[in-house]
């Protein structure tokens, strides 16, 4: 019982630390986000700000109004973004780690130089990228020094977008991608011989793939069509992104690669497995928690990029536009503090999505050692 | 005995220094434009030595930093005893109409200012029956810079019109001149957009589309996004990737015939690639707007409950002077708001803008806060971006109406 108390009363300066700082002012930016918080310019800035509640009216805004297309790209660019830095963080990565873990001359140099981009800042390397990227110089110019005529890409310069659809269809997709996710869960159910589960999955699956083809067609978010799709001008940023944080993945596969206990892959070779057999049916699977953790560390880091894009393409540039970008200028350049917060709140929901689920399975298999 | 000589030395201290304490100065100056505030301190440490001067200066251009970081103060309850904000709306749209500073009318009675500056900035200074800050400095947005060697060399004259400038366009590009407009990142866009609005409209129609007398979707300001797209079409495709240095630099080396862009380029050009002015580099006023000034001005202001009023008043009383004034601007390249500055101590470009401050129309610009509240200013950038990106003249007007009544434009 002492003891009880005595871990209670030194938990106590930080859970109430935590629970003002953390939660307190999350508690209050949800508040911020549901009041009109610089709607009227008297009140923006005014010393003791009177902020009347509207409701979910900032979110329908983003999501519908007509002035917040631009908030509406960059949440396709967000999530373009952080598929392709995350895909290609983990594909080169994993690629550099075989190629080290097979011990070749220089290993440890490699090694350094790999992981080195990881110790810039995203300033640093946005700002290097931004001068490599320059239209008539830099990377484009590098086929020259081989007798290539120069590229011509214009990088971040570009306006070009593919993979464009209507905002509209946006519902559409939403639930057949989640409804294509569910399914898949179920199948694992199934083959797991979880039964519980794997009605459960298929039920939900199934209503929101049958919504998706039905109902879902007639959902009109906006009354006119807006076209929003992947910007070119992000490659040049992914580039510069996936440049940094490969080696960190590198160095996270490497260690798996490391603790992988060489009786099982003596055990692989002795059943004749192949070389591919081996990486396929034993390797793999056996990165796949490492995989998991690199992944919440990239997602979490893509869905707050800020500093990156500033650096290379500055704030003003559409085509490279982040929520956290539309975000600061909407509260500290146009005073638009609620709506400033309504993105804020959406953020920390997105992030919340990728990082809640970890954290629970991580908990739970706590629990059962 | 002692104590009376402490006070009479008190005394006597207070009288001939007459002001003591401190006095925080809130700006974006730095860098090149760090020499003219520092002499415009130094100015004020000989009339006040006892005042301690702390320059808080929050780096990056236009302010973009500097703005952030007073929000953050004000609304925490600690502004600085004055700061540096664009005159006109970007100061009336946010601070005024928020009740958050004193009104200086008072003060331009006292020093002879309603007579010293144009009555045209005055009226861009004030708002309903106040007069709420001191301009510094006056630069203009609607110039357009060339250099006569090359243009004599392609055979061309600079235009007068925006007609003139499109005709002029393709016979450049005839002889093999790629872009004829050098063009930067999307700031320097809505810059080139205010100088196409302004000629299209006349000064009238553009003080009209501020006050809300004039809708963006009325067929006049529609024909405004016309003319820019046409004119984009002049310019290099890679200009969200440049600086404004970065465009004027192609204009001085021949790859671009003209740029439009606020006079801080002859200061570029004069000091840092110390080219003449007048003869190596020349200028005009934007096509369509000669006669017309399209000024943007930096101004201090006085926030309620500054912390040491009187030294900040005593700040803008030095400002608003024409010995403050002609300290500041010959080093910052700008040119004195005042009209009884000295014009032998600024360059041929200073001067001739000298003139035309006081014999020209004067209007406000929208990108460097002039005529517009920084809620629509800000806004205005994700206008240009739907253009750029639809490149449909009625798309760019709706969605400019649209965030005019949002942000209640002209009320």
């Amino acid at each position: 019982m002492r003891d009880r108390i005595t871990a209670f009363l030194v938990l106590l300066p930080s859970l109430v630390a935590v629970g003002i700082f953390v939660y307190g002012f999350i508690g209050q930016n949800v508040w911020v986000s549901l009041s009109d918080w610089g709607k009227n310019p008297a009140q923006a800035l005014a010393l003791r700000p009177e902020l009347r509640f509207v409701g979910l009216e900032n979110y329908r805004e983003l999501f519908t109004g007509f002035v917040d297309t631009r908030f509406r790209q960059s949440v396709v660019n967000l999530i373009f973004f952080t598929l392709f830095f995350m895909g290609g963080s983990l594909g080169l990565g994993l690629l550099l780690a075989v190629a080290l873990d097979r011990g070749p001359k220089g290993e440890g140099f490699f090694r350094t130089v790999f992981l080195f981009p990881m110790a810039l800042s995203f300033v640093v390397t946005g700002t290097i990228w931004r001068w490599l990227l320059q239209p008539q110089g830099g990377v484009n110019v590098l086929p020259t020094l081989f007798g290539l005529p120069p590229l011509g890409f214009p990088w971040l310069t570009t306006r070009a977008q593919v993979l464009v659809f209507d905002w509209n269809q946006l519902p559409l997709y939403t639930a057949f991608v989640v409804g294509l996710v569910l399914l898949y869960l179920g199948w694992q159910a199934h083959r797991a011989g979880e039964g519980k589960r794997r009605f459960w999955s298929l039920l939900s699956a199934s209503v929101l793939l049958l919504w998706a083809f039905t109902l879902g067609r007639h959902v009109q978010l906006l009354p006119y069509p807006e076209p929003h799709g992947f910007s070119l001008a992000l490659v040049g940023v992914i580039l510069a992104a996936v440049w940094q944080m490969s080696g960190y993945t590198m160095a996270l596969y490497l260690a798996g690669l490391r603790g992988i206990p060489v009786e099982v892959l003596e055990a692989a070779k002795v059943d004749g497995a192949s070389e591919w057999q081996t990486y396929r049916h034993v390797i793999f699977p056996l990165l796949a928690p490492i995989t998991l953790s690199a992944m919440i560390v990239l997602g979490h880091i893509a869905l707050k990029i800020f500093d990156l894009i500033f650096a290379m393409a500055g704030l003003d540039y559409a085509p490279t536009d982040v929520p956290a970008i539309y975000m600061y200028l909407l509260a500290f350049r146009g005073n638009q503090f609620a709506k400033g917060a309504a993105i804020g709140i959406l953020l920390l929901l997105l992030v919340a999505v990728v990082v809640i689920p970890y954290l629970a399975s991580q908990l739970r298999k706590e629990v059962r050692r | 005995m002692r104590k009376w000589l402490l006070a009479i030395g008190v005394a006597l201290g207070l009288s001939t220094l007459a002001q003591t304490g401190k006095l925080e100065i809130f700006s974006w100056w730095a860098g090149d434009e760090g020499p003219a505030l520092e002499a415009l301190i130094r100015l004020y440490k000989q009339k006040y030595p006892g005042v301690e001067v702390i320059n808080a200066t929050v780096t990056g251009g236009a302010g973009v930093n500097a703005k952030a970081v007073l929000k953050t103060r004000m609304l925490g309850g600690d502004p600085p005893d004055t700061f540096q904000v664009h005159a006109g709306q970007e100061l009336i749209g946010t601070w005024v109409v928020a009740d958050r500073m004193e009104d200086l009318t008072a003060l331009f009675k006292q020093e002879g200012w309603l007579q010293a500056f144009p009555k045209g900035l005055i009226d861009l200074l004030s708002y309903k029956g106040g007069i709420w800050s001191v301009p510094v400095n006056i630069h203009r947005s609607n110039v357009m810079w060339y250099m006569p060697a090359k243009l004599k060399e392609w055979g061309v004259t600079p235009p007068k019109t925006w007609a003139e400038f499109l005709a002029t366009c393709q016979t450049l590009k005839r002889k093999g001149l790629e872009a004829p407009l050098a063009l930067g990142e999307n700031w320097t866009q809505q810059h080139l957009w205010e100088s196409v609005a302004l000629a299209t409209l006349g000064a009238d129609g553009w003080a009209n589309l501020w006050s809300g007398k004039l809708k963006f979707t009325d067929p006049k300001a529609v024909a405004v996004w016309e003319t820019f797209g046409k004119v984009l079409d002049c310019a290099n495709k890679d200009a969200a990737g440049l600086s404004w240095q970065q465009a004027v630099d192609r204009v001085v080396q021949g790859k671009a015939a003209f740029n439009i862009m606020g006079d801080w380029a002859a200061g570029y050009m004069s000091t840092t690639l110390k080219l003449k002015p007048g003869t190596d580099f020349a200028w005009a006023p934007s096509p369509g707007t000669s006669g017309i000034f399209m000024m943007l001005s930096d101004s201090f202001g006085l926030p309620k409950g500054a912390k040491n009023r009187q030294n900040a008043l005593n700040w803008l009383k030095l400002v608003g002077s024409k010995e403050g004034q002609d300290a500041f601007n010959p080093l910052k390249g700008s040119i004195a708001a005042r009209l009884d500055s000295d014009p032998a101590k600024y360059n041929a470009y200073g001067q001739s803008a000298m003139k035309d401050w006081k014999t020209n129309r004067i209007v406000g610009s929208l990108v460097h806060g002039a005529v517009a509240p920084e809620s629509f200013m800000s806004q205005f950038g994700t206008v240009m971006e739907i253009f750029l990106q639809s490149k449909n003249p009625q798309a760019a007007a709706n969605a400019a109406q649209a965030i005019a009544n949002q942000v209640g434009l002209g009320r």
